[in-house]
Parts: C-alpha cells; sequence; structure tokens
C-alpha cells in the first residue's frame, strides 16, 4: 500500500519543484536563526537569495558529526526551547553525545514518513508490532512506535533486551510485525529454540530491521530463520532517527522520503558530487525540518542513487542498501575492507553461524585479522582435520572476496558477546 | 558392531573440560572411555557415554557443539599383537584409519576405529570372525 500517493508517485520535475520551494525556506531559516550556518554562509560568500531552485544546493556549506559536537548541546538549534518538544541523543561512544530537538511539526513529520515506511512493507492497522529497538534517548524505539501507531498498528513498545521475555510476548500476543537491529533478530531466531519457542506458535509475518548497516545476504537469512518479509529501515537521529528511507517488497533500493529529506552522493574525497549511480558518501538536506535543520550532513554512510521510476509504481529516488560506513571501513594493509564483506561471505557459505567478531592487530609493523567464528550447536564435524578444513576454507573465501589474508579461529557457540542494540563487530588493537 | 560416540568442540582454556564433566555428572551420565585430539585452539573430545542421546540434549542445552556418530567397535584379545593383527587386515584391504583408541572394560579389550571406508571395514570383520562389541556388551 502507498501511504502518500501524491507525494510518493510524484512526477520528477514537480518533486524538483518542491524541493526547490522547501530548500529556499530552510536556508532564509538557517541563515537567520542559526549563527553556525550564518557564519559558514558568510565566508563562501553565499546569501539566501543565491538560492533559487534545488539546483543551487550544491553552492551550500556541508555539516559533519564534529559540527554537532562542537556545537553542543542545543547551538544547532533553529527555534528557541519553548518550541522544542523532544530531545533524542546518540551514544557518544566516540566523544560527547550529539543532540537533536524536535518540535511538533519535526514529529509530525516523522510520524509521516514512518507511516509510509511500514505501509511500504505491507504494515497497516491489522498488525501487531513488537518494538524492540531501544526505547530512550536512542530514536529507533520511539521513532517506530509513534509511525506504527500512525498507520494503526497495536504497538508492544517492549524495547531491547530480555530475550526471553521477547519470545514469550510474541507469542502469547501474536505479533505479526518485529522492529529492532538485524543482529538483534538473528540473536532471537538462535535463541527461540533454546527457550523452548516454536515458530509454529508465532504469527509473525515482517520484519522491520535497521540502525546498523546489513547485508542482503542477512535479509534473506533472516527471512529464512523467521519465515518473514524483511525490510530495511533507514535513518539516523541527526537527519530525524528510522524512516528516512525503506524498501518496498521490489528490494530494490530504499526509498527516500526525499521531499523531507533531499539526498545527494559526494566523493568521498573531494566533496564534489558525482554522476547518478557512482558511489560516494551519501549527504541529506533536510528540507523541512524545523528543530535542527541541517545543511548537506555528511553521513558517512556509502551508497548510491536511482531515480528511476520502482515497479512498486514510486517515483520517490532509492538509495543502495547500507552495508558500509566510511567510518566503519577499516583499512588493513592499504586495502579497504567494511565488516559486511565478513558477514557476506560467512552467509554465503553457510557452515558456521553469522557471529563473529573480527580482531585487527599490527605484529611487526604489519596489519593482523584474526576472525573469530561461531560453530552451530549442530554442526559438529568429526576430526580435527575437517575442522581445519572448514577454517581453510572460509580463509580462503575471505581471501578471494576481499584480497586479505585472514587467520581464522572456529569457537564455541554463544561465546561471542551478544548485542541487544547495534552489533560490535570489530575490535581494533593497532592503536593501543 | 558400531557404538555411538559423542564428539564436542572444545575450546583450549582452563577449567574447560571439567565444565563439560560435570554437565555429565549432573545429569547421571557415566563415561565408559574418552579421548582427546587437540591442535593450538581447540580440541575435540571423544566419548563412549551410558546415554548418548540424553548427553548431547544436555550439552547442547548449554551450548556446546555436540554431535553422535556410530563408531567401529571390536574386541581384542588379551594378548601382544592382537591390534596388529586387525590393523594388518585393515591394511591389507587398504582401508585408512582416521583414528583410533583402545580402552577395557571389565575383562574386555575393546578397539574403537574410525576408517575412510566403513562398508570396506565391515566386510573384513565378518569374514576374518573379528569380534564386534555392541552399546549391551557395555552395560
Amino acid at each position: 500500500m502507498i501511504w502518500n500517493k501524491e507525494i510518493e508517485c510524484m512526477s520528477r520535475e514537480e518533486m524538483r519543484t518542491l524541493q526547490g520551494k522547501r530548500l529556499k525556506e530552510l536556508v532564509n531559516r538557517v541563515y537567520n536563526n542559526v549563527e553556525f550556518y550564518k557564519r559558514k554562509m558568510d565566508e563562501m560568500g553565499i546569501k539566501p537569495s543565491d538560492i533559487e531552485s534545488i539546483d543551487d544546493i550544491v553552492k551550500l556549506p556541508f555539516t559533519y558529526k564534529t559540527d554537532l559536537r562542537d556545537y553542543y548541546p542545543f547551538n544547532l538549534f533553529a527555534v528557541p526551547m519553548k518550541d522544542i518538544v523532544r530531545i533524542h541523543a546518540s551514544s557518544g561512544t566516540t566523544g560527547k553525545p550529539t543532540t537533536v530537538g524536535y518540535t511538533k511539526n519535526d514529529i509530525e513529520n516523522w510520524r509521516e514518513v514512518l507511516a509510509r515506511c511500514l505501509s511500504m512493507a505491507s504494515i497497516s492497522n491489522e498488525d501487531i508490532m513488537q518494538v524492540s529497538y531501544g526505547y530512550g534517548l536512542f530514536t529507533g524505539g520511539l521513532g517506530v512506535h509513534y509511525g506504527a501507531e500512525t498507520v494503526g498498528c497495536s504497538v508492544i513498545p517492549i524495547s531491547g533486551g530480555n530475550t526471553r521475555r521477547q519470545l514469550q510476548l510474541m507469542t502469547d500476543f501474536g505479533s505479526t510485525v518485529l522492529a529492532c537491529t538485524p543482529s538483534y533478530a538473528l540473536h532471537l531466531a538462535d535463541a527461540l529454540a533454546e527457550n523452548g519457542y516454536s515458530l509454529a506458535d508465532m504469527k509473525l509475518k515482517i520484519g522491520i530491521f535497521g540502525a546498523e548497516p546489513w547485508t542482503e545476504n542477512m535479509r534473506l537469512e533472516l527471512e529464512k530463520k523467521w519465515e518473514i518479509k524483511a525490510f530495511d529501515i533507514y535513518g539516523l537521529s541527526e537527519i530525524m532517527g528510522p524512516g528516512v528511507a525503506n524498501d518496498c517488497p521490489a528490494h530494490a533500493g530504499l526509498h527516500v522520503h526525499e521531499d523531507h529529506f533531499f539526498p545527494e552522493i559526494v566523493d568521498p574525497h573531494t566533496k564534489l558530487p558525482v554522476v547518478d549511480g557512482e558511489e560516494g558518501e551519501l549527504v541529506f538536506t533536510t528540507l523541512t525540518k524545523e528543530g535542527i535543520p541541517l545543511l548537506r550532513y555528511n553521513t558517512r554512510d556509502l551508497s548510491t542513487l536511482n531515480s528511476e521510476k520502482c515497479s512498486c509504481g514510486r517515483t520517490t529516488v532509492r538509495m543502495k542498501k547500507i552495508t558500509g560506513r566510511s567510518d566503519d571501513m577499516l583499512i588493513i594493509r592499504g586495502v579497504n575492507l567494511f565488516p559486511s564483506q565478513i558477514e557476506h561471505v560467512l552467509l554465503e557459505m553457510g557452515e558456521t553461524s553469522a557471529h563473529y567478531m573480527l580482531y585487527v592487530d599490527r605484529e611487526n609493523n604489519l596489519d593482523t585479522l584474526e576472525l573469530k567464528v561461531e560453530l552451530e550447536e549442530a554442526n559438529m564435524v568429526e576430526t580435527i582435520r575437517d575442522l581445519q578444513m572448514l577454517s581453510r576454507k572460509i580463509e580462503h573465501a575471505l581471501n578471494s572476496a576481499i584480497g586479505l589474508s585472514v587467520k581464522v579461529t572456529l569457537v564455541e557457540p554463544k561465546t561471542i558477546a551478544r548485542s541487544e542494540g547495534k552489533a560490535i563487530r570489530v575490535i581494533d588493537n593497532r592503536n593501543k | 558392531m558400531t557404538i555411538r560416540q559423542l564428539s564436542v568442540f572444545l575450546e583450549n582454556k582452563t577449567g574447560h573440560l571439567n565444565e563439560i564433566l560435570s554437565i555429565l555428572a549432573k545429569n547421571n551420565i557415566n563415561i565408559v572411555a574418552l579421548t582427546i585430539a587437540d591442535s593450538t585452539d581447540y580440541g575435540i573430545l571423544r566419548a563412549i557415554v551410558s546415554d548418548p542421546e540424553k548427553a548431547m540434549q544436555a550439552l547442547r542445552a548449554e551450548h556446546y557443539t555436540v554431535k553422535v556418530h556410530d563408531i567401529l567397535s571390536l574386541e581384542m584379545a588379551a594378548a601382544p599383537g592382537s591390534m596388529s593383527h586387525i590393523l594388518d587386515l585393515f591394511t591389507a584391504a587398504d582401508i585408512c584409519i582416521e583414528y583410533v583408541y583402545a580402552f577395557s572394560f571389565g575383562s574386555k579389550s575393546i578397539l574403537m576405529i574410525r576408517t575412510d571406508n566403513c562398508q570396506k571395514a565391515f566386510e573384513i570383520i565378518k569374514t576374518n570372525g573379528l569380534k564386534p562389541i555392541r552399546e549391551a556388551d557395555l552395560k
């Protein structure tokens, strides 16, 4: 079902006109209300009147995560605090948290884009949705919650964690939709049998997974394990939270709600726009945001854009599924490596679980990689030789896929730490 | 002529073997024979136990990677050269041995053999009148 046909099936020209009109208003708003943008634009010699259409967006300055940290907590807000009705913040693992604020209109728009996302996944008021994203400062839980209420789902706000209880309520309440991170969905699936639950007693049919990069193979794996249809919801708190984009049943890219979030792809080094279809860093401008509007925010997520009409009937631009961030990218002996490439290989082989941890170290000035991967409980081989052949087989597959030699160590099931939110896949000991 | 053997994947960690033994003890499972093959990072524990199915369930419940396999089992004469005699027959038939261990049960000397060709091994045992051991013999 298409929630908002008028917008989601709008012609490209009409969309660009709407985006141009909204961009002009936005630039006026930030220039007059946010000291950071006024100073940046003045330095570049740009005035709000220079922005006449959406094409002029390339004249505007970029915004980076560091800017949000530098203006912590509220100094990028474009409205007085009396107009802010909600505050969210990121965990701030690498420094100060980044803070975002929402006005009443922002919350309304958030509900709208989420309703579009959930409708894309055929979720309706017939559904019972278990929201197992964390509730609180993290945008995942509350964001999806409001959207689910908007389409009329019966929402179970269980939040993350407490695996046994998740499975119990899923069974007792007959949840038809599960919303959580893909890594937690995998963990829950693996925990089914050992906690004495069976898919036969459940009614689950749809998964709304996101908040971390994941591969198409993982999506198929989750569909198989849960016997459901799995969808990718994309978002980041700086732009709004979950609901910036979502994939439709065609799974041919994620439809961006571009009347609210204008996407661009730029070259990671030169920061210049790339030609359509080329990969680069994904940049968003929040066309309608009032609380903390951002111009050309660089997400560091790597993607491509496709503005052809989709087979589902929508005309909104599609971004390629995010499987890596330029931040997550490891440079090992000069070779770029994303953890998702490892996940892809493991799932394709299907002889171990998909639970892994990558250890990066430096010995004698050479980067070393060790992959610890869990055997499955029922997948025991009989001899040491078979186990060694299995490790070697994974090593070969990784080597041909990523061009790096990796030492593979098989470990016992459930020995790699599980995450109830975003998964940690890499431990880099090189700079310690 | 086969006995069910339990194989458990075991990382090399202090006290780890005993964790498995205590799970078996808690479930009142007796160990008739036990051997460990080791490598740098991990080993495989192989055991003949009183109730292999129950042992497998109990260990899987604690997230161990476990399997039960059927392994060839023979009784040997308690005399010099009896094991060598059996292996001579296998070698002559070009049967490769992947692993082997022996133990005694009461007055019996028992040989456990895993070969690369089970069918052929069965034939050798039959044609040469070797004495197989069944699980019931170990009660």
